[in-house]
């Protein structure tokens, strides 16, 4: 029943190879691999590819497709015309082994430099106390299937060979994002880290990464972007400077909110070292109860950010000198208005009074 | 033949397979000092561990603080109908919750509860919420904490050692395809990388087995393509046993058309929301198949089966809802009576049932996985479903403290899947991901006590390795043999036709005599192409564990002459007391496989108190019950 369709595919290894032309049946309902598999079956016993789990879980079969960085389980047919060649070809990135078949262990070398999970030393297993609220950071980049997509497709590596040593790549970023966001993670300085050791600051921000990946995790906005301004270095990556032109503040997303004051001394409070954050809501309806009960001069409340002052201890005077698009703010740049309840200690005379 | 290149190692403990079971077993040879290698048919981290969805049953009593391991034993008892290996089912209850905290030390982040701690699921017979989840990628969680554990402690050897691999390392995309043995004892393992095709030998005086399961033996899988029985079939070479190999765990509705979801799981709770069974003649066939013990409780006119999910308290239950097996049981009857779809199923429709956007509502994810893995619209067309192998709960034989084998091979392990025992005839969802981090744990640590104790490393024969060599390169050698692929599809024919989830003696006698005529063909097999990266050779080298290990699964099957978990038969339709206390041993005898009988370990009395009289009646025989009686009298006193 089903119709025969032109595929190209790459057959090779490292010593060459080229686009070999077949006419393959396809059924309705297939995707790429099935296509694939049938191939084997019949003209290509030997035709090799990577796959698993054949359900988009578990990353193996990445391919180029069309030139598109695809997992081909998750290519249906019936996205492509009725007569057009559908041409695949393994990742670019990475060495061919043979035919779709890539050398990967660039990714598992990085994997292996990125430094791993600290756990608290306070802390025996079973004690670990988290809100949901904050590993869900964590948890969107640990869907992370490492099918590598984003390492392929990335430019910084993808035609420079040269860059490979220095830089980590995106599924790597957001594994030292996932890092710094785990509540419990005993090692500071991963921003840091990223942009010393890994090459954070390689990255442009094209978003091809996040473009490709089959678990539309959004690699840049919510890894690498919140990394890259957070990191202590900042005036190193010219990047951010001029990211900072382009962005009105505030459309960067902020992940900075500290949720620490509601889930207890175990919680972010560790890994952010104190410092707080007058960013973002609370999720405490205890504190913010509180504060609707007017003035407690005993309630402790969060000290505001430091203002970014230079050597001097003076604020910067230029634009051109600054970050900011904007003179500095003298209570600190994370701020943001309205300001969470909780960091107040102010009560509006009327607030008890019906609204009308 | 020409010189053959053998890369050579030496490791203390070398774990084949990179899953959960065998992440955690080599972590613990690692911290118990030992230099282990890790043996990966894929790439690290790719293992079938993270199809997982459900989560991880532990009892922790996070969620009810009721729960505790003695629930949690009775549980996994009640669901394995007490064949289960009672050791292995108290040591899982009471360690599962260790090995999840133990996760959390690692980096895992499991979604949690308003006070903080590890939330708790719902989850079929388990009787408090207990499994550990992050959302639905729960065995994706597992298998990338483990390998972040594995590549923390290979950071830590590099900043003691200057070497990453100094003590732990893994290899990736290698297949063993012998285990080498000194007199009794193992000796090593040999095998290929699948990148090069080199060959590779691994010495090494102690061997732990987690390769998973079986299910590519069936037409119809949610299992990979690395579940070939590997470890089965090479712990039976090396003179290891396996037992309950007749219990494979079908799911009545997975996927069967088209090709891209093949296999996977439709929910249950698809029928539970108005879904309804078709034949190809259009007929709602349910109807005609609810046995007479569940008359009284299930409707036999539509009419009042369509007003049942309105008003379930005046009116009887519809039978697409009856019992796994029941609906497996009518869907094979259609199917095998020509009214089946072209596929080899039947229709699943909840399209003309509930209005596109209350299906949207209801069952977001199934819609949403259909729609992206296979343009499947099931809110405007019925799905195609047949019954789906998912799970095998026989495995090789194993002492349940240590995770040794059995039989006469000493210095062999195994752990998860491969291993047997534990669920004993069905295993309870979620109690899958915890026994791999249970018993894999175990089996490393004594896999290390092993090489540990022993005095002399026990050597590895040339003629042994020559011999694997041949056997390895064989099917490239020949070229008037058939098709692996070929052989393949034949046999998951056999297999999914005469051994599948509904059972016949007749079929089984068949379905024996096919197999030795596939054993016949499977010793011809040839392979076009080189050595490199050759799938084509891979799988010929695959087949013929997959075909052992069907042997001992219709053996055991047409031996046993009952109903119960996960094997039905026909023309047996009830569980038996008698059963119940036997175990199906097979072992090797040269290339024959052996069935033996052997009676079930006893239960201690602490354990088999913690049941009422009342259940325990329906498994145990009039004796035993008499025994159950004298114990109570005794306490009472």
């Amino acid at each position: 029943m089903g119709t025969k369709r032109p595929f190209r595919i790459w057959r090779g290894d490292e010593t060459g190879g080229d686009l070999q032309d077949y006419t393959v049946e396809v059924n309705e309902g297939e995707v790429v691999l099935d296509v694939i598999h049938r191939l084997q079956a019949t003209d290509a016993p030997d035709l090799a590819c990577r796959w698993n789990c054949k359900a988009g879980k578990c990353g193996s079969c990445s391919m180029e497709i069309n030139g598109k960085p695809r997992l081909s389980c998750m290519t249906r047919m019936s996205t492509f015309e009725e007569t057009e060649t559908v041409t695949v070809t393994p990742l670019r990135t990475f060495p061919v082994i043979r035919d779709l078949v890539t050398d990967v262990s660039f990714n598992y070398e990085k994997a292996r430099e990125t430094p791993a999970f600290a756990p608290p030393a306070d802390l025996a297993p079973g004690e670990y106390r988290m809100q949901q609220v904050d590993v869900e950071r964590s948890q969107e980049f640990r869907k992370c299937i490492e099918c590598f997509l984003c390492q392929n497709v990335c430019h910084v590596i993808r035609d420079h060979e040269e860059n490979k040593p220095a830089f980590s790549g995106p599924r790597f970023f957001i594994r030292a994002s996932e890092l710094d966001m785990h509540p419990l993670d005993a090692k500071p300085d991963r921003k840091e880290y990223a942009q010393a050791e890994m090459g954070l600051g390689f990255c442009n921000i094209t978003k091809c990464c996040t473009e490709v990946c089959p678990e539309h995790i959004k690699i840049t906005d919510n890894g690498i972007i919140p990394m890259k301004e957070r990191v202590v270095d900042r005036r190193y990556d010219p990047l951010v400077w001029l990211g900072s032109k382009i962005f009105r503040r505030g459309q960067v997303p902020q992940t900075s909110v500290t949720s620490g004051h509601s889930s207890g001394a175990a919680t972010a409070s560790a890994a952010h070292g104190g410092v707080h954050s007058h960013a973002g809501g609370s999720h405490d309806t205890a504190a913010e109860r509180q504060a609707q009960q007017g003035v407690n001069w005993h309630r402790e409340v969060p000290h505001p950010t430091a203002p970014a002052v230079d050597a001097n201890g003076k604020l910067p005077l230029t634009e051109l000198t600054f970050d900011k698009p904007a003179a500095p703010s003298p209570f600190g740049d994370d701020v943001t208005f309205p300001l969470p309840p909780e960091h107040l200690n102010f009560a509006h005379p009327q607030q008890d009074e019906p609204k009308h | 033949m020409t010189e053959t290149r053998i890369e050579r190692h030496h490791y203390d403990v070398v774990v084949i397979g990179a899953g959960g079971a065998g992440l955690r077993a080599a972590i613990e040879a690692r911290l118990a000092g030992k230099k282990t290698a890790i043996i990966s048919k894929s790439l690290f981290g790719k293992a079938h561990t993270v199809m997982a969805e459900g989560g991880a049953a532990a009892a922790m009593g996070n969620v009810n603080p009721r729960d505790n391991w003695q629930v949690h034993f009775r549980d996994t008892m009640r669901g394995g109908k007490f064949l289960n290996n009672f050791r292995m089912a108290e040591l899982h209850a009471k360690e599962a919750p260790q090995r999840i905290w133990e996760l959390e030390t690692y980096g895992a982040l499991f979604d949690r509860t308003k006070d903080g701690k590890i939330s708790q699921r719902n989850f079929g017979g388990h009787e408090y919420p207990r499994l550990a989840h992050v959302g639905d990628r729960t065995g994706l969680e597992l298998i990338r904490t483990l390998q972040q554990k594995i590549v923390s402690l290979q950071q830590e050897d590099k900043r003691e050692h200057g070497d990453y691999e100094a003590r732990l390392k893994v290899f990736a995309e290698t297949t063993i395809t012998e285990l080498l043995l000194d007199g009794d004892r193992v000796a090593g393992a040999f095998g290929y990388y699948r990148e090069s095709g080199e060959f590779i030998l691994f010495e090494a005086p102690a061997v732990v087995l987690a390769t998973g399961g079986v299910g590519r033996s069936y037409k119809v899988t949610s299992n990979s393509w690395e579940y070939t029985g590997d470890g089965h079939a090479l712990a039976l070479r090396a003179g290891a046993t396996l037992i309950n190999m007749e219990f494979l765990q079908f799911h009545p509705t997975g996927m069967v058309w088209p090709p891209s979801v093949k296999g996977i799981l439709v929910t249950e709770s698809v029928r539970g929301d108005g879904g309804v069974l078709k034949n190809s003649e259009g007929k709602r066939f349910m109807f005609d198949y609810v046995p007479d013990v569940f008359r009284k409780q299930y409707a036999d006119n539509e009419a009042e089966a369509d007003r049942w999910y309105k008003d379930p308290d005046n009116n009887r239950r519809p039978p697409e809802l009856l019992p796994r097996d029941e609906v497996a049981r009518a869907i094979n009857s259609e199917v095998k009576a020509g009214r089946g779809t072209p596929a080899g199923g039947v229709y699943l429709d909840i399209a003309s049932r509930l209005p596109a956007e209350e299906i949207r509502r209801r069952l977001p994810s199934m819609y949403h996985q259909f729609k992206e893995l296979a343009d499947v619209d099931i809110t405007k067309e019925p799905m195609e479903v047949g019954p789906t192998c998912h799970y095998v709960m026989g495995g090789v034989e194993v002492d349940p403290d240590s995770g040794a084998a059995y039989g006469t091979v000493r210095g062999l392990f195994a752990a998860g899947e491969v291993s047997g025992g534990m669920h004993g005839s069905n295993r309870l969802g979620g109690n899958s991901l915890s026994d791999l981090l249970v018993f894999g744990k175990r089996a490393g640590g004594h896999a290390a006590s092993y090489a540990d104790q022993l005095t002399a490393r026990p050597k590895v024969s040339v003629a042994a390795v020559e011999a694997a060599v041949e056997t390895a390169l064989a099917p490239l050698q020949r070229d008037t043999g058939e098709s692996p692929y070929t052989l393949q599809q034949d046999l998951q024919a056999v297999m999914g036709d005469l051994v599948g989830i509904i059972r016949r003696e007749g079929e089984l006698v068949d379905a024996l005599a096919r197999l030795a005529e596939l054993r016949e063909r499977v010793a011809k097999v040839s392979a076009a192409g080189g050595r490199r990266y050759n799938p084509g050779w891979h799988l010929a080298l695959d087949l013929r564990n997959m075909l052992v290990v069907s042997e001992c699964t219709a053996k055991a099957a047409l031996e046993r002459q009952e109903s119960r978990g996960g094997h039905t038969r026909e023309d047996h339709p009830a569980m038996d007391a008698k059963w119940r206390r036997v175990n199906l041993v097979c072992s090797l005898d040269g290339e024959t496989v052996r069935l033996t009988q052997k009676p079930l370990p006893k239960m201690r009395p602490e354990l088999i108190q913690l049941f009422d009289r009342a259940e325990l009646a329906k498994y145990l025989t009039d004796e035993e019950l008499a025994e159950f009686d004298a114990l109570t009298e005794e306490a009472g006193n």
